[in-house]
């Protein structure tokens, strides 16, 4: 038994149990046994929890917009998902005859995958993290990588000019986001002084939420972009012409990357909430709740942006990511990176003193950024082609 | 300018949030319509139709079919004919409500009914037996005296001719807009107008 | 590698979420930019001018309902005027100020309509739209009272509107008045400065003033591009000769200005709905006519100012009960002309919402 796990209750009691059912030298499987119990625990209730997001996010919006949501399959409405799934169980299975079998199948599993393997790093509470990482986040940012992969893979594979280029135009956006996403995570880093994520859950004396108000609001930003969510999401737009990249999936292959994208949501809540807001801490209340509550108040935020914004254009994204988030992540790290020079210990007063630096400078650099980018902004160009006389 | 655009935005959601939402769970909660909702299941009352079949005539779809019978049949008013058929096509009506407006004898009133639905299409034509047998809920629309009798379709019946009361026809010379008050208590009180 | 790109022809609609009813453009790209626009019309084409001839003069105001089946009233208003004329018929006040009444509550409705596809087009995820449509039950729940039908509403009749409003109208409209001008400021201030609409919309599809006019488009998209012309101003009918309200105009001519220009004329109607209210006297509402109404043989046309633009009703009559001929002009058919211009050069989703902002309705285009 690796002492990874040992301190953690669930694997040591299912070990000892299976330990003692097997005979010697097959103690393997009971360490199989234990791992699996813990992967299941938290696979299957971030999976429950994301098909109940997808009945949050309806109701919500309905509320958002001045009506109830779904509310008549099931008590409030909360088989709705349910019945969701079972529609998209029954759906037939296409598979596009030019298409790329293998990638086709893999892509979605990809995307779920991606999304699930982050969790193996956050810390839910108190002491309660899978591994603990000494490369957590760099762990994340990376995995979440391979997410981006799998949509171009869904595009690629589907033998279908707009999904391909839907796609494309989707890893255009979200690459040229996690640059800035990682800047921003690299001024936290900068003043916890570690990757890891239970190390940046505790080394926050105040919330990062109030000590680097930019760092936040540029993470979110990104955050929003990388999860396709609105204000860009372009890439699942139902008025836009070119459908994207699962055009041509249907059935639980659709259903998967749906799923994906709800799940990726909450975990993109969760990584924000020990990031920012002090992961599982607090007083009072245990540490499992409270880091539900944040990820909930995350989540809701979340809905609450795709209510009220309308979508921006790819060209727009893409602008907005490399002339107004980039030059701002790199002043807000120069200033972490000064700060921390100054005050080498974090206690939470010296986080105070950075955090009355650091709201002013926000404020100074998004209005200065802000007119410099307006004043820049590209007359619409109107392009006179000549039509050809045979076209496709 | 700088976000506070979007900052307002959130604002008025937030508050539409909090707000309690404006939906009418139908079945169970209904919206009341107003006394001069035009609607299905037509009022007839068969004692004042006359045969006339201006409805008919004025109907822009022709839904409306009367057959008469000239040899038998009640007298009123100068003479009218027996109705033998009477039958609305409620699947083509389009609820305009020309019909009401063309009714001389104020015979034909809109229904107050929005839920008549039926799964034949055949089932759609009402005819002269349903009209007379079913509960009258006339509507208001173009009928004034009931209007001014303060009658609300939608929680009464009005089965009798005689409780509905009759508006002088509108295209008459003795129009109720050109009679003063007096001039038309007047007519009522000599019998002229019910 | 470069990737061999040739311009693709590619149809939108007739079904599709975006086009505002079956409209079908054939659209030409090259990349994401839009090369060529070609709108086909004609799958709602209901023979309304042929089913006029056959139909008397009353009748004819049920088919008109049908033509632009957001804006009822105003539909209504266009024919009665043309018949008016016809004939040289005096309305009496009262009818006429329920007419206005009733046109400015269908104007401020049928702006709602357009601002909320507007934003829906843009991506906002339908919440204005709700709220659009919030406080468009609440005018449909108003006419629902003046004529017991909320969109196919056959009110006005030659001669007047067909019957008074009842007693409780009043009482209805004033709380409907009180509350509605809280409400606009709502969708103005999620709106208006939303730096993401303005990004969007800023700029795009810019329409000047001179083409405008060449190609005959009036409305508020003649009105966002710089030119004041308001038929209610130039050629009054009904009472708009005695109420005083601004003509709203904007220099620009892009899809935020037909925007803005749509917000700014619903707070107009409402200040001529007040001044109605205020000037109205109790009267006979419908003149005298017969029940079949036979006008003389001659032609007449009287153009009103719809809230989609200019609409008329050419009527030419032999003397019958039928109309010989009942030519309409619909509004949206002619604000169509531009479409090629407006769209070409744009990326698709600009294409899409300016599609939105000429607000225009498939009934009136096809009839």
């Amino acid at each position: 038994m690796g002492d990874v796990l040992a301190e953690n209750r669930i694997f040591s009691t299912v070990y000892t149990l299976v330990n003692d059912l097997v005979p010697d030298g097959w103690s393997w499987v009971a360490y199989l046994a234990a791992g699996m119990s813990i992967i299941m625990l938290v696979v299957n209730s971030l999976m429950i929890m994301a098909t109940f997001y997808t009945w949050v996010e309806r109701r919500l919006l309905g509320r958002f917009q001045s009506r109830l949501g779904p509310n008549r399959a099931g008590p409030f409405g909360l088989l709705q998902p349910i019945a969701d799934l079972l529609k998209l169980l029954s759906k037939e299975d296409i598979l596009p005859r030019s298409a790329d079998r293998i990638i086709f199948n893999v892509a979605p599993v990809l995307m779920l995958a991606a999304t699930l393997i982050v969790l193996a790093v956050v810390p839910f509470g108190r002491g309660s993290y899978i591994a603990d990482l000494n490369i957590g986040i760099l762990f994340v940012v990376a995995i979440s990588g391979i997410g981006t992969f799998s949509i171009f893979m869904a595009g690629w594979a589907s033998a279908n000019k707009y999904a391909m280029f839907g796609s494309m135009r989707a890893i255009a956006a979200l690459v040229s986001y996690e640059v800035p996403m990682v800047m921003s995570i690299l001024s936290v880093v900068v003043l916890t002084g570690s990757m890891s994520m239970v190390d940046i859950a505790e080394g926050q004396a105040l919330p990062f939420i109030l000590v680097l108000p930019m760092a936040f609001m540029i993470f979110m930003v990104s955050i929003s972009a990388e999860l396709n969510r609105a204000p860009f999401d372009i890439v699942e737009a139902e008025s836009e012409l070119i459908s994207g990249y699962n055009t041509e999936y249907s059935g639980m292959k659709f259903g998967t990357f749906f799923a994906a994208e709800f799940a990726n949501v909450l975990v993109a809540s969760a990584v924000i909430a020990v990031l920012f807001l002090q992961g599982w801490r607090w007083a009072v209340l245990p540490s499992h709740l409270w880091f539900l509550l944040k990820v909930g108040a995350l989540a809701f935020v979340f809905i609450w942006i795709r209510a009220t914004l309308p979508r921006l254009r790819i060209d727009q994204i893409l602008g907005f990511a490399w002339k107004f988030l980039l030059p701002l992540s790199l002043i807000n790290l120069v200033v972490a990176a000064v700060e921390v020079l100054s005050w080498p210990e974090q206690t939470a007063l010296q986080q105070f003193y950075m955090a009355l630096i650091n709201w002013p400078v926000a404020i100074v650099s998004i209005v200065v950024f802000s007119k410099i980018v307006s004043k820049r902004q590209p007359v619409q160009p109107v392009v006179r082609v000549a039509v050809a006389q045979e076209v496709v | 300018m700088y976000g506070l655009g979007l900052a307002k935005g959130f604002g008025v959601t937030l508050k539409n949030f909090i707000r309690k939402p404006t939906t009418v769970q139908y079945p169970e909660e209904r919206n009341t319509q107003h006394t001069r909702f035009r609607g299905q299941e037509f009022a007839w009352y068969q004692d004042r139709c006359t045969g006339c079949a201006s409805c008919a005539k004025y109907c822009p779809l022709g839904i409306i079919q009367i057959v008469t019978d000239p040899d038998g049949g009640y007298e009123q008013e100068g003479g009218s004919f027996k109705v033998d058929v009477f039958d609305i096509d409620q699947g083509r009506c389009m609820y305009c409500g020309l019909c009401v407006e063309a009714c001389p004898y104020d015979a034909l009133y809109m229904g107050s009914n929005f839920e008549a639905a039926q799964t034949q299409r055949a089932d759609l034509v009402i005819t002269k037996e349903q009209l007379t047998a079913r509960e009258k809920h006339p509507s208001t629309w173009f009928r004034p005296q009931l209007e001014r009798n303060g009658y609300n379709p939608h929680t009464e019946a009005a089965d009798d001719f005689h409780e509905v009361g009759r508006e002088p026809f509108f295209w008459h010379n003795k129009r109720p807009q050109s009679l003063s008050e007096a001039e038309r208590k007047e007519a009522t009180a000599q019998g002229e107008y019910e | 590698m470069s990737l061999n790109m040739q311009p693709v022809t590619v149809n939108i609609g007739p079904h599709h979420p975006s086009t505002h009813g079956v409209f079908r453009m054939k659209v030409t790209f090259d990349g994401e930019n839009i090369v060529d626009v070609e709108p086909v019309i004609g799958y709602l084409h209901r023979g309304t001018e042929k089913l006029a001839e056959e139909r008397n003069y009353t009748q004819i105001i049920t088919l008109t309902d049908r033509l632009d089946y957001v804006a009822s009233m105003t539909n209504n208003q266009a024919y009665v005027l043309s018949c008016e004329k016809l004939v040289g018929l005096d309305v009496p006040d009262r009818g006429m100020y329920l007419r206005v009444i009733a046109a400015e509550l269908q104007r401020v409705a049928s702006h709602l309509i357009g601002i909320g596809f507007f934003l829906q087009d843009l991506g906002a995820f339908g919440t204005p739209l709700m709220y659009c449509f919030r406080e468009r039950e609440r005018i449909l729940d108003l006419f629902e009272m003046l004529c017991g039908a909320r969109i196919t509403v056959s009110y006005m009749r030659i001669g007047g509107v067909f019957q008074d409003a009842p007693v409780d109208f009043w009482p209805a409209l004033s709380r409907f008045m009180g509350d509605i001008p809280s409400y606009i400021d709502e969708l103005d201030a999620l709106i208006s400065t939303n730096e993401i609409v303005l990004a969007r919309t800023k700029g795009v599809s810019p329409l000047t003033g001179e083409q405008c006019i060449n190609a005959s488009i009036t409305g508020p998209i003649l009105r966002a591009s710089g030119v004041e012309w308001d038929l209610r101003k130039a050629a009054p009918y009904d009472v708009y000769d005695r109420v005083a309200f601004d003509v709203v105009t904007l220099p620009e001519g892009d899809n935020y200005a037909r925007y803005a220009v749509r917000l700014a004329e619903m707070r107009q109607s409402l200040r001529i709905i007040e001044q109605c209210v205020e000037q109205i006297e109790p009267g006979p509402v419908r003149a005298t006519t017969n029940m079949l109404f036979r006008p003389p043989a001659g032609e007449a046309y009287v153009p009103i100012e719809a809230p989609k633009g200019e609409l008329g009703f050419y009527i030419v009559s032999d003397g019958t009960v039928s109309p010989y001929r009942c030519k309409i002009r619909g509004p949206s058919f002619v604000n169509l002309t531009l479409l090629k211009e407006m769209m070409v050069g744009y990326k698709l989703a600009d294409g899409i919402v300016s599609l939105g902002s000429l607000d225009f309705n498939v009934g009136e285009v096809d009839r």
